[in-house]
């Protein structure tokens, strides 16, 4: 029988508060070596052209510099361009730090000098001198728009649009209501507190354990194999502990590849750590613009659906995230059309961000939802519940479970919508107009096949090992309840291993698929350890558990006991005595049902209710209550997830008004690179935030009916603060962020 | 970061001599602009001189004439929670609380608050020209982002921002400035301490080579009934100002007697128009007579593609501002919103 659940659905503290607060917690650039080199990175001041000379001699100079990798001296590295690809590289070219003379974006890596202190490193750095012969550059999205093209290859992975379903021009033509505008989001970038960072320590014979900034241990060691033609056993990734990635740290950015290459060549342990600046020089959210075209009946009963999206991409990849599909699936609606189109940029390749185009999508859709609420005259919750899709309209599927519907009352009610006056401009308090919005949010609750392994020492302790990473998510807090429970043990007596490429193979942390995936994998595999389990404490002489079997018993307090009649019982300790061993270790693997997945739909549902009070004559707006009510299925852990959600909204917040990488088009450089210019929300920016989580059973979606948290939380925060500033001003910004200036 | 060497001279004439014999040299104190300035190649001097230890320089003092005197190495957090600045120069409290961080504050001085550069994002990054940074090699800011950048006595060769929150105030209370050197001994009107970019944007203010700030005084008048500073920008808290207004007023009644306005975030310097300032003497404190007065500050004012929205901005920060000082109800630095 199933276990009780004494820490599942619990509020827990994680368990690696106190290591984290301490400093115990080691990350990336923290792990030491003896003899340790620096690196410090030269970044191209240019955003496209040659290098025509590099003069190191300079820095060459400085005592203390070991050694200077340019393109023209770096060591050889794979040949062929797949080599480079990773786990989740989108179609195309990955970028080969110092492959040759040829410049692709500004801030491209151009050289590393490395030192035998930091000080030295950048101070050399700073010596290296690179001409350029410059060519013409293109990064503003707006004038490449017109030669943007649907990608030839899928990324794996990424849902392209759907068919088109219905006819819908004809059907928008023909619809007495429409709304139609543009909607953009300004570039961002992910900024985690910790910075890139990768520590290779060479441990002789062309050995290598490489620490790096990374949400997937595995995808990393097959990087650095690929491209360094190491063999499998030459190289090991361990980073137990991340400082925020959100997406950034995905995919093997230029950090690692640049300080595994020094390592081979000069036999030493490097390190080589991005400074603020440099962490705008890789992966960005990509610029996209949106045209979202509503039609709908006079009662408000949805007609037709256009959502035309252009994306920003490099040169050299076709970066693809789901970025038109959510509005093919939040609404019930026959005719809809749906295309998305990528235009290339003299820039990095853009990245998974956080929900990766789901926020940008939402805020055109659920933007022009509160437009054509107010063209119907009709409350804008009312129109989203008229407008209820029941099941996955996009594939003709059902969803494995949708409590969106009871997400919007249990939000609307928590946050008193139906006090709301509908007239923009009609609320105020003193001096400030004050505004309601909301919005709904959408993400894919899916999971990946993760492995993972259960190790029960016969002093009833347990530990449990997945190549997962937890990027400050709570991973290791939930795996700790999930196979506490499972096994009946404390939690205190479980320790979970994590991002250690020796340990069971794990898809990287990211889609808000871990929890589900690594949940379930962990849940597995105690699983066969009770099996293994009680078949020892059955084959004991005089066993009490002897006829009974594994449906009927349950494990509790380091017990194996009858469900029925607990007295009767077995120690775990005795039943391993029993079975002749002092552990049992037990790895399983899960992996999606495909015969679900062929009917049915996994996705997590939100309702975002905003409050903002705007100083109109200064342009200062405050969001001084948010109410997010989320449809998740099973949630862990009461504690770990509200975090999620609250951290969710404020990155929501961050995009609605103060988050935007600001490119000069003349030098084609992202140029506020630093926490002082890029906007993230402060403390005095946030106040009430309130997170509901509405009870959602699936049983499809994960084995362990969990759903994902990671990202939900900011898929409709920008658009709901979007609309509660039209409610508190009458003013309609199609444009994120809303800064001062767009108020005035 | 450049080598350098690093002294640390055991008085005032010694530190004077060090810089005067080294025009590559910086005085090094708080160090909270210095260092990111070195870390990012903007300025590498030969030397620094470290001026934390130098003895008379770290005390608030009331002086003869009823002012106060603030030391050169005064902190920013002890200035601003210093009894008699918060009783009698609150607009100076305030100013210092508005600006940077607990931490920054704590480790800035007073006279490195004065000398602290532009923000502007140019200006820091050595992969692009800067006429402040490397004269004559141009200003991409006038044709690039320029968000943050100046609408008031900006020139053809540079439109940055001097950064400060203190000095707005210091302008409005029309502080002096105490300075050493070579020359020896000198006191700079607040005025004039800092200058335009013009012809010269790497020059940020009128110290001669080798003068050290040792000091700043503060007159008799606090206006500590009526004042504000109310900063405007992008977050509310740790940013720079898009606009800021320090303001200081004697009320006579409801009429107006004599009235400082000091902006920020507009200009290379803490912008101060005294006859828009003078044209309130006397008048009703009421929107009207706010209004004329910001619209005659703004006068001169020039917007370029992201800023121009300071101009207006300021207008309406200039008219709040005063009403806030009028009625006596200054912009808390602490509230989690704009009064």
């Amino acid at each position: 029988m199933p276990n009780a659940e004494t820490y599942v659905g619990t509020a827990r503290s994680r368990v690696d508060g106190r290591a984290k607060v301490t400093g115990a917690a080691k990350y990336a650039a923290e792990f030491a070596a003896p003899g340790l080199l620096h690196g410090a990175v030269v970044s191209s001041a240019i955003a496209k052209g040659r290098i025509i000379r590099i003069d190191t001699e300079p820095a060459r100079a400085v005592p203390g510099v070991a050694q200077v990798f340019t393109h023209e001296n770096r060591p050889s590295t794979a040949w062929f361009t797949h080599k480079y690809r990773d786990e989740v590289a989108p179609p195309g070219s990955p970028f080969r730090p110092l492959y040759d003379n040829t410049v692709l974006y500004s801030g491209q890596p151009v050289a590393l000098v490395l030192a035998e202190d930091l000080e030295t490193a950048q101070y050399a750095a700073s010596l290296v001198r690179v001409d350029y012969e410059v060519a013409e550059h293109a990064t503003d999205l707006r004038h490449k728009r017109g030669e943007a093209y649907v990608p030839k290859q899928k990324r794996t992975g990424v849902a392209p649009p759907p068919s088109p379903r219905g006819d819908a021009d004809k059907a928008y033509a023909e619809a007495p209501v429409r709304v139609e505008n543009e909607y953009r989001v300004a570039i961002e970038h992910h900024n985690p507190m910790e910075l890139h960072a990768a520590t290779v320590v060479w441990e002789g014979d062309g050995r290598i354990t490489v620490h790096d900034k990374t949400q997937g241990v595995h995808n990393t060691h097959t990087y650095v194999t690929s491209v360094f033609g190491l063999s499998q056993n030459d190289v090991r990734v361990i980073s137990p502990f991340v400082g925020g990635a959100f997406g950034s740290g995905l995919r093997p950015q230029y950090q690692l590849f640049l300080a595994v290459m020094a390592a081979l060549a000069l036999k030493r342990s490097v390190r080589v750590v991005l400074t603020r600046d440099q962490m705008f020089t890789f992966v960005y959210r990509p610029d996209t613009i949106n045209r979202l075209a509503l039609g709908a009946d006079a009662n408000g009963a949805l007609l037709a659906i256009r959502h035309d999206a252009i994306a920003g991409t490099s040169t050299f990849e076709d970066y693809q995230e789901v970025v038109v599909n959510w509005s093919g699936l939040l609404y019930h609606c026959d005719n809809v059309k749906l295309t998305y189109k990528l235009a290339q940029l003299d820039t990095y390749t853009p990245g998974d961000m956080r929900a990766p185009g789901a926020p940008l999508g939402t805020f055109a859709l659920e933007s022009a939802m509160d437009e054509l609420a107010y063209a119907l005259r009709v409350d804008p919750l009312a129109l989203r519940l008229k407008n209820y899709a029941e099941t996955d309209e996009n594939e003709g599927k059902q969803w494995t479970s949708k409590e969106l519907r009871a997400a919007l009352q249990l939000g609307a009610e928590r946050f008193g919508w139906s006090r709301r006056s509908s007239e923009p401009r009609s609320m105020r308090d003193g001096r400030e107009l004050v505004g309601w919005g909301m919005a709904c949010g959408i993400w894919e609750a899916t999971m990946q096949t993760t492995s993972a392994r259960a190790i029960l020492t016969a002093d009833g302790r347990l530990e449990i090992g997945t190549g997962s990473a937890d990027i400050g998510t709570g991973t290791y807090t939930i795996l700790s309840q999930i196979a506490a429970d499972a096994l009946g043990l404390p939690m205190e007596s479980v320790t979970v291993r994590l991002g250690d490429s020796s340990l069971p193979a794990s898809p990287v942390e990211g889609g808000s698929w871990t929890a589900a995936s690594a949940g379930s994998a962990v849940q597995a595999a105690c699983h066969a350890v009770q099996k293994t389990l009680f078949r020892y404490a059955r084959s004991a002489e005089n066993s009490p558990l002897a006829n009974a079997d594994l449906d009927h018993v349950m494990f509790a307090d380091g017990r194996i006991a009858l469900a029925a009649n607990p007295s009767r019982f077995m120690t775990i300790t005795d039943a391993m005595r029993a079975g002749g061993v002092d552990r049992i270790e037990e790895q399983e693997t899960t992996s999606p049902d495909s015969t679900i997945q062929k009917r049915y739909s996994p996705y997590t549902h939100s309702a975002v209710f905003a409050e903002v009070r705007v100083d109109e004559e200064l342009g200062v707006v405050r969001v001084t209550r948010v109410v997010n009510a989320v449809a998740a299925g099973k949630i862990l852990n009461l504690k770990t997830a509200r975090s999620q959600i609250i951290g969710g909204v404020v990155f929501g917040i961050g995009m609605a008004l103060t988050e935007e990488s600001m490119l000069d088009h003349k030098l084609g450089r992202f140029m506020n690179h630093n926490f002082a210019e890029y906007h993230v929300p402060v403390n005095a920016d946030i106040h009430a935030i309130e997170v509901i989580f509405a009870d959602e059973h699936d049983d499809k979606a994960s084995p362990i009916g969990v759903k994902g948290l990671g990202e939900i939380g900011i898929v409709g925060t920008a658009a709901a603060v979007a609309n509660a500033i039209h409610h508190a001003t009458g003013k309609r910004i199609r444009e994120l962020p809303i800064t001062p200036d767009k108020l005035l | 970061m450049n080598r350098f060497t690093l002294s640390r001279p055991a008085d005032l004439a010694e530190a004077v001599r060090q810089a005067a014999a080294d025009p590559a040299a910086r005085f090094i104190a708080g160090g909270t602009n210095l260092i990111d300035l070195l870390k990012y190649d903007v300025e590498r001097p030969a030397r620094l001189i470290d001026i934390t230890r130098l003895p008379g320089l770290n005390t608030i003092e009331e002086t003869a004439e009823g002012g106060v005197r603030i030391g050169a190495l005064v902190t920013n957090t002890d200035l601003a929670y210093d009894a008699r600045i918060e009783t009698r120069y609150p607009v100076l409290a305030s100013a210092i609380r508005a600006g940077a961080s607990p931490q920054l504050r704590n480790a800035a001085s007073t006279g490195g608050n004065l000398l602290q550069r532009t923000r502007c994002y140019y200006f820091y990054d050595t992969g692009t020209a800067c006429n402040k940074r490397v004269p004559g090699s141009g200003c991409p800011a006038i044709g690039g982002v320029n968000r943050i950048h100046a609408i008031l006595g900006a020139s053809e060769h540079c439109i940055a921002t001097h950064p400060s929150d203190m000095c707005v105030a210091l302008a409005a209370l029309a502080a002096t400035v105490h300075v050493t050197g070579p020359g020896g001994a000198r006191v700079i009107p607040f005025a004039d301490f800092h200058r335009l970019p013009g012809d010269h944007p790497e020059i940020d203010t009128t110290l001669r080579p080798g003068e050290i700030v040792v000091a700043v005084e503060l007159p008799p008048q606090g206006f500590a009934s009526h004042y504000t500073y109310l900063k405007l920008r992008d977050r509310l808290s740790y940013a720079f100002a898009l606009v800021s207004v320090a303001v200081g007023l004697e009320m006579d009644g409801n009429r107006i007697g004599q009235a400082r306005i000091a902006l920020g975030g507009v200009a290379h310097k803490p912008w101060r128009d005294t006859e828009a300032e003078g044209t309130l003497r006397g008048r009703v404190a009421d929107a009207e007579s706010f209004a004329a007065t910001a619209d005659r500050i703004l006068v001169p004012a020039l917007g370029y593609a992201h800023n121009a929205f300071k101009i207006e901005l300021a207008r309406r920060a200039i008219v709040r501002a005063l009403s806030q000082a009028a009625a006596g109800t200054p912009q808390s630095q602490t509230d989690k919103r704009i009064r």
